[in-house]
């Protein structure tokens, strides 16, 4: 069988899919790798993991959107997401955002036109002692002010 | 792979080790007894308990859990055949309640499921952990993962289950990759997996992960997500101790509950019950954060005094400012206001007879600077982003709360509104499907209980009194403008009135916030008020 369709190759998705145990109750891990694998969940990949699971499309896709971890659209190369939990909010982090959203001029939730930043609001991020607290990828930034924000975004700009 | 014997060998020679590896570090103590404590004012004030080894040992290393008598509780129940019941019965006997917020007894959960006879059992530890302020769990995944697997595997032992799932966030890399390490190396020394300690008990413990649904923390809609769901809670027709995830008996345990049972077993009951209040034993930990000197995890006896947690431990507010108020149980908690911080003290009843819970156990200290309406919007806002839309009450009831606050907050609300408020609350409160409906205008409920001014300012006088509420404050000029007239010159509106070298004088009533006078003063003589 041809794993190629939509120019999405599902060869990886198929190892994700034979590893598991191909019950319903292994959809949300197989949603985690696929979104490792991808980056996010093509529309496709849903179907593909439906046809595999034997469960409806909708299903796969009900699942995919309750989540806010989740999406189905690419995401930019860097994450950044500012924690807007209370300890967080309280110490200024819509500020943060704010700035944040000028300097890269999208909105929350959205992905600069290069594919290179995106911006996630997350609820917590667990890092309450050092609020507010920034993340990009898997790197945090803690005590953040709007005006470190630009010298924290050029690292990555050039990289 | 261990068996009981050499499990006991390997403590003493892994502690031997410990204590050389520790030795050279001056931040880490060592008790009569022989287990270690991290010095300083900030560790000694506190008693910890759950989080005995966070600090302490290396996550990475089982020998050094090992070293700290992990397993030795559960060797100990194999190694005399202590029947489950008489596990069960300590449970209850110590007063152990669940640490996740709601603070039922948890030996009664492994009672009712041990009850329940049925050729599949599961124990499920919540470390969905989602207040937002909250870390407390994050750490004793990370730092002290076997304490958790221990006590899940005592509690499979207790009601006969083989098999555990760890629902743990997503948003928590570090905790699940450190489990994962446990887990497997808990496995290769035979202390989870098939013939623990080379008896015929048998437990495995398998990771699910979250995906960013708060009201997955919620028991029945956590069992959903682990079955590959949509986090939905369950009306609540069996008790999941009886029928629970894949409709088989579940015992559901916060990670900080189940941290707990290895020092239970160990120590005894009358330990355990030694400390803390008749009702609420033992300790509580506490993510203090927000505007104290100093942040971070605090674990106290149940019945402390709040007072002493924010001023002897965590060092009091920052910059010397007032305290106002702190907000415990997070979304679904209440604001405690400064004036009851001395006779409030942290246990389960007393939280909640002022109108808050004690939740899961994050407390945001704020100060003269937060606007209590503005905080209730706060969490309005986080609810009805995270309500799961299945039952009505809390679905509508809550974005009609929200919609409100955000009129209040923008000097649009009436006085007819706080009515509306507390009326809808009491529906949402009385009529919701779980706990996170029944609980979410808690903030609101408790800041108009105790600062109904606050609102009443908002709406009367159009002002914030903490200065929060960006479209209630004006721009002022302070008593340190030269004079120069940069600001009249560049304002839009002509608004600015004032003759050179004197002080200047904004009309609010023309005023239409732009910002430029603030932006341009040499001397940052605006501010906003």
């Amino acid at each position: 069988m041809c794993n190629i369709k939509g120019g999405i190759d599902f060869s990886g998705l198929q190892q994700i899919i034979d590893k598991s145990d191909k019950k319903e109750s292994s959809l949300i891990m197989i949603l985690h790798e696929t979104q490792n694998l991808y980056g996010y969940i093509p529309r496709e990949a849903q179907g593909y993991i439906a046809q595999q699971l034997s469960i409806p499309a909708s299903k796969v896709y009900g699942v995919v959107s309750f989540y806010s971890y989740f999406v189905d659209k690419p995401k930019g190369k860097y994450q950044v997401s500012v924690c807007m939990g209370t300890a967080c909010y309280v110490k200024g982090a819509e500020d943060v955002l704010k700035r944040l959203e000028e300097e890269l001029g999208i909105a929350f939730g959205e992905t600069t036109e290069d594919l290179k930043f995106s911006i996630a609001q997350t609820r917590c991020l667990g890092d309450c002692s050092k609020a507010p607290v920034i993340m990009i990828n898997d790197e945090t930034y803690g005590m953040v002010t709007p005006d470190e924000v630009p010298l924290i975004l050029n690292k990555y700009k050039e990289a | 792979m261990l068996n009981i014997k050499s499990l006991k060998e390997l403590q003493k020679t892994t502690y031997n080790d410990l204590v050389k590896t520790l030795s050279d570090n001056s931040n880490i103590g060592i008790k009569e007894d022989g287990s270690f404590y991290l010095k300083g004012d900030y560790y000694e004030k506190q008693t910890r308990i759950a989080l005995r080894n966070c600090g302490i040992i290396r996550p990475h290393f089982i020998e050094d859990s090992i070293a700290t008598k992990a397993y030795i509780a559960l060797a100990n129940l194999l190694e005399n055949n202590i029947p489950p019941t008489k596990v069960v019965d300590d449970i209850i006997e110590s007063g152990l309640r669940g640490r996740g917020g709601a603070g039922f007894s948890t030996g009664k959960k492994w009672a009712e499921a041990l009850k329940h006879d049925d050729t599949q059992k599961y124990v499920v530890c919540n470390a969905d952990e989602g207040d937002p302020g909250a870390f407390m769990d994050r750490s004793i995944l990370e730092q002290d993962p076997h304490s958790v697997l221990e006590g899940m595997a005592i509690c499979g032992y207790a009601i006969g289950a083989t098999k555990g799932y760890i629902y743990v966030r997503a948003e928590y890399p570090i905790a699940v990759q450190n489990l994962e390490i446990a887990i497997k190396q808990a496995k290769e020394k035979g202390l989870l997996g098939e013939n623990i300690l080379g008896t015929d008990f048998t437990f495995d413990i398998e990771l699910r992960l979250g995906a960013g649904a708060f009201v997955c923390g919620e028991a029945t809609a956590l069992i959903e997500s682990i079955e590959g769901h949509r986090g939905m809670p369950r009306n609540k027709i069996y008790r999941t101790a009886h029928k629970g995830l894949f409709q088989k008996p579940t015992v559901l345990n916060n990670v900080e509950t189940l941290a707990n049972v290895h020092m239970i077993m160990l120590n005894g009951v009358d330990w355990f019950k030694s400390i803390g209040t008749e009702k609420s034993t033992g300790t509580k930990v506490f993510s203090v954060v927000g505007k104290v000197r100093e942040a971070g995890l605090v674990e106290v006896p149940m019945g402390t005094p709040l007072s002493y947690i924010i001023y002897d431990i965590s060092g009091g507010i920052k910059d010397d400012k007032a305290l106002k108020a702190v907000q415990t149980g997070g979304p679904s908690g209440g604001c405690i206001p400064a004036n009851l911080m001395d006779t409030t003290t942290v246990d389960f009843e007393s939280l909640e007879r002022i109108g808050s819970i004690m939740g899961s156990g994050g407390m945001v200290v704020m100060d003269e600077d937060d606007c209590m309406v503005d905080i209730a919007r706060f969490f309005m806002d986080f609810t009805v982003e995270e309500s799961c839309g299945k039952c009505t009450p809390c679905r509508i009831g809550n974005q009609r709360i929200l919609e409100i606050l955000n009129r209040i907050t923008k000097g649009d609300g009436t006085m007819e509104d706080i009515r509306t408020l507390k009326d809808l609350s009491n529906v949402i409160i009385e009529t919701s499907l779980c706990g996170l409906g029944k609980a979410a205008p808690n903030p609101v409920v408790s800041t108009l209980h105790y600062f109904e001014n606050e609102y009443i300012e908002h709406i009367q006088n159009k002002r914030c009194p903490a200065g929060v509420c960006k479209n209630l404050l004006t721009y002022v000029v302070m008593d340190n403008c030269i004079g120069c007239g940069i600001c009249k010159l560049n304002c839009p509106v002509n608004c600015i009135d004032g003759e050179r070298k004197e002080k200047h004088f904004i009309h609010i009533d023309k005023c239409i916030k732009c910002g430029t006078c603030f932006d341009k003063c040499p001397k940052n003589a605006i501010t906003m008020k």
